[in-house]
């Protein structure tokens, strides 16, 4: 098990982000800002559903993508 | 006055009345975004998918505030995708963002300078997303027989280009598009190329079902109006169509009659 203080290492939208271990994507988005924002989330390539995001816990390496609606044609 | 009637324009099984779809880029702001697709009267509406961006601020304007699924029937687009699996990816995001929805604009692009569509890819990327569910609106060449395994794979539109991307330079391949117009039991609507309301009218004129443009909007010196020319250059070359033109004459006939004629 991992200690609470513990971080885990995540790519997130491209970037390096570090997060503290034993958390879920729900957490992470809440840790954003975006908690109730229209946004989808894939980790490691498999979409999350918003239902699930709090039942998803994150681990080391996950590459992770956070996505929204903008402009274009 | 007669009650002029046309057949629905049906995309994916759902009527629409506008036949001009557009896009939500290159707009100032989103206060000009939505009074632009306002007044253009579109009632499908493309938008892309990207990355948030992190640490912004959390009340900020959201493109979906303004443009409200409510409202409108969105159209995500996978435009800035090179590959089917990118592409495919982008939709499945799309989908997710919007609660499900499976209709979808499928653009992967052969390269940046021409962002020419790469068939090959395209394909590849339709075959998988029409496995998944989604119904295909599809960006492609003006090769007629492409348009024709887009279709037979189960596209619910296909949308040939007029002419390269936010270039203006209305429809360069007129015959092309006739021929895929001709030939398609789905939709066809040129998506791409359209500079002015005349381009918007040949389209229909050549009996696309529709267009779907952006920058011939955004770009317009007062894209307010620009929006309403192109609703009505859409409304007019539609009835156009509907009308069947006149044939083309080698000399002159003229409108007023010969007989009684003071000099006769």
């Amino acid at each position: 098990m991992s200690t609470p203080n513990e971080s885990i290492q995540l790519t997130l939208n491209g970037e390096p982000y570090a997060m503290t271990a034993g958390l879920t994507a729900a957490d992470l988005i809440e840790q954003l800002g975006l908690g109730g924002r229209r946004i989808a989330v894939e980790i490691n390539e498999q979409i999350v559903p918003k239902s699930q995001l709090a039942a998803t816990p994150l681990a080391s390496g996950d590459q992770i993508e956070v996505v929204h609606a903008i402009g274009g044609g | 006055m007669t009650q002029l009637t046309d057949t629905p324009f049906t995309i994916a099984g759902r009527d629409f009345s506008s036949r001009l779809l557009v896009g939500t880029g290159k707009y100032k702001d989103f206060t000009e975004t939505g009074a632009a697709i306002a007044q253009s009267g579109a009632e499908i509406v493309t938008f892309a998918v990207r990355r948030t961006n992190l640490g912004q601020d959390a009340d900020a304007p959201n493109l979906l505030d303004v443009i409200s699924p409510k409202q409108y029937t969105l159209l995500p687009n996978t435009a800035g995708c090179y590959n089917a699996k990118d592409a495919v990816r982008t939709c499945r995001l799309a989908r997710e963002l919007l609660d499900g929805h499976n209709l979808v604009k499928l653009e992967v692009l052969g390269d940046d300078h021409t962002l020419y569509p790469n068939v090959v890819e395209t394909l590849k990327a339709a075959e998988t997303l029409l496995a998944d569910g989604f119904d295909v609106m599809v960006y492609t060449s003006d090769d007629p027989i492409v348009a024709r395994e887009l279709e037979a794979m189960g596209c619910c539109a296909i949308m040939p280009l007029g002419s390269l991307i936010g270039s203006g330079h209305g429809i360069q391949n007129p015959h092309n598009v006739r021929l895929i117009v001709e030939q398609s039991r789905v939709p066809v609507l040129v998506d791409a190329g359209i500079g002015t309301a005349s381009d918007a009218a040949m389209a229909m004129e050549l009996g696309c079902d529709g267009v779907l443009l952006n920058t011939a909007i955004a770009h317009a010196r007062d894209p307010l109006r620009m929006a309403n020319a192109m609703k009505l250059a859409v409304e007019a070359g539609r009835d156009a169509f509907l009308a069947g033109r006149m044939p083309r004459r080698q000399s002159a006939d003229p409108s007023s009659p010969f007989a009684g004629r003071i000099n006769g």
